[in-house]
Parts: C-alpha cells; sequence; structure tokens
C-alpha cells in the first residue's frame, strides 16, 4: 500500500488541522452546554489547542523557541484562570443553588 | 510510513476522539475524564514537535493540576450521587453547524496559506536555551506571570472562603446582611 505524500509525512498543517478541529470542539463546548464547569472544560480545550499552534509554529515555521515561551506562559494564565474560575463557581452555587448559566441572570439583588 | 507518522495518526485520533466525547457526553464526569485524555495525548503531540519541556508542563499543570481543581468543582457543585449528573445541552443543532462552519473555515485559511517553513533542528531546544531566553528576552513576562500567580491565589482563596446567604427564590432576599455589610 503506497501512500499519497501528504499522508505519509505529518507537517505543519497536520497540526494545524487538528488545532482547528480543537478550536471548533471547544467553541461547541462553550455555546451548547449550560452547566458553568462544561464551558471552563471547553475554555481550556480552546487555549490548548491556540498552544499546539504555536507548538508547531516553533517546530515548523520561523518562530523558534518564542513559541515554546508562549506556549509556557499560556499554561500558567490557563492554570490561574482555572482557580479563580472554580472559586467563582463555587460562589455562585452558594448564592443560586444551581450551576446552569441561564439561571445565572442577575448581577445584584 | 514512519514511526512519527504512525504515533501522529495515533494521537490525533485519540484526541479528536476523546473531544468530541467530552463536548457531546451527557455525563459531566465522563466529560472531564476525557479531557484528561485529550490533554494527555497533547503533551504527547508536544513532544513530537521537540517540545520536551512544554509536554512534562502540560503533564504537571494540566493533567495534575487543573484537571483535578475541574472535579473537585464538580463534586461540590453536585447533590446526591455522581451517576445522576446528568448537564443539559441547548441549540445542540445551531451550535454544531456554527463551530462546523468556523472549524472549516480555519482549516481553508491553513490550508490555503503558503507559510514560511524554518523547521527546527532536533539539537536546537535545550532546557539551557529555554532557561536564558526566560532570563532575558522573557524577563519582565515571567516576573509579572509571578505577581499574577500570586494574585490569583490570594484572589481565589479570599473568593473561596467567603460565604453569603443563598438567595431565597420565594422571599426577596435581605438587602444587606450583616455578612454583606462587612464587604
Amino acid at each position: 500500500m503506497v501512500l499519497p505524500e501528504w499522508l505519509a509525512e505529518p507537517g505543519l498543517n497536520h497540526f494545524l488541522v487538528v488545532g482547528a478541529i480543537l478550536f471548533s470542539l471547544g467553541l461547541l463546548a462553550v455555546i451548547s452546554r449550560r452547566n458553568i464547569i462544561m464551558v471552563l472544560m471547553g475554555i481550556e480545550l480552546i487555549l490548548n489547542s491556540a498552544n499546539l499552534n504555536f507548538v508547531a509554529f516553533s517546530r515548523y515555521g520561523s518562530l523558534s523557541l518564542d513559541g515554546h515561551m508562549i506556549a509556557l506562559f499560556v499554561i500558567i494564565i490557563a492554570a490561574a484562570e482555572a482557580a479563580v474560575a472554580l472559586a467563582i463557581v463555587l460562589n455562585i452555587y452558594n448564592r443560586f443553588g444551581s450551576v446552569d448559566v441561564e439561571q445565572i441572570s442577575e448581577l445584584k439583588d | 510510513m514512519d514511526l512519527f507518522a504512525l504515533a501522529f495518526y495515533a494521537f490525533a485520533i485519540l484526541i479528536v476522539g476523546c473531544a468530541a466525547i467530552m463536548v457531546f457526553s451527557k455525563n459531566i464526569i465522563h466529560s472531564a475524564f476525557a479531557l484528561m485524555f485529550t490533554l494527555g495525548g497533547l503533551a504527547v503531540f508536544y513532544a513530537l514537535l521537540y517540545a520536551g519541556f512544554v509536554a512534562v508542563t502540560q503533564l504537571l499543570v494540566y493533567v495534575g493540576g487543573i484537571l483535578v481543581l475541574i472535579l473537585f468543582g464538580v463534586m461540590l457543585t453536585t447533590q446526591g450521587y455522581f451517576d445522576k449528573v446528568q448537564t443539559r445541552t441547548v441549540n445542540l443543532l445551531p451550535a454544531t453547524i456554527f463551530a462546523a462552519i468556523i472549524g472549516i473555515l480555519l482549516i481553508f485559511v491553513y490550508l490555503s496559506t503558503d507559510w514560511t517553513l524554518n523547521p527546527l533542528e532536533d539539537g536546537e531546544v535545550t532546557l539551557t536555551g529555554l532557561g536564558e531566553l526566560l532570563l532575558t528576552d522573557f524577563m519582565l513576562p515571567f516576573q509579572v506571570t509571578g505577581v499574577l500567580l500570586l494574585l490569583a491565589i490570594i484572589g481565589a482563596v479570599l473568593m473561596a472562603a467567603r460565604t453569603r446567604p443563598p438567595l431565597q427564590a420565594s422571599q426577596p432576599a435581605p438587602k444587606a446582611g450583616p455578612e454583606s455589610q462587612k464587604e
């Protein structure tokens, strides 16, 4: 079995396509799921797809080591974001008794 | 077909399949565990792209940290047993069409662009190089990130430790309880 060349040797485009699919799946989770924690997981997926693009460009494009550094900073900021967001989710649950984003419609009582 | 291509396709299927399970699963615990496999597969991708340090950081921070945090969030915001944890999905068809259009658009742009290729050599990526870059070109972001992490820790602890009275559905909420005055 002889594979065509674009299939046999994964290059930059292959990684970018995986990143694009991950991005659209994350977007789908953010806009269609109604549980706050599912929305957070979708955001993590989107951040990861951006990271994959950075690392792929640093491997094949002309970004060299800068891409790795940016990916590391993105990971750090995602960790900070997850910690703060889950603290907010806990407060929302204590206040409203639910984590459904459609029931949390008031900012102030 | 060499080992690199084989590993790429195996883990690409793992990543995309588990991400799809994460998005479409009704049970949020299943979603969290599917996300774990997606993140682990992405760590393998980083290792394939010569980014070993990023791969290890991904495993430590995402799989070891953020995922545990998400599972804690699930546990603290559900009542009863986990096998009954169902979540609601709305507008699945329009959302799927919208996300598919965005994805196809992105893939089309990626494939139709003529990228300037300047591939990295295997020996070029060293921990020493990353460390030097961190203390020269990326000195300011490095310091700012330290301050940001400190602020995030303090903010998360303060917000998670403070308790407010739950909002009653039947009666109007108390205007200013003794606790909310203090804040």
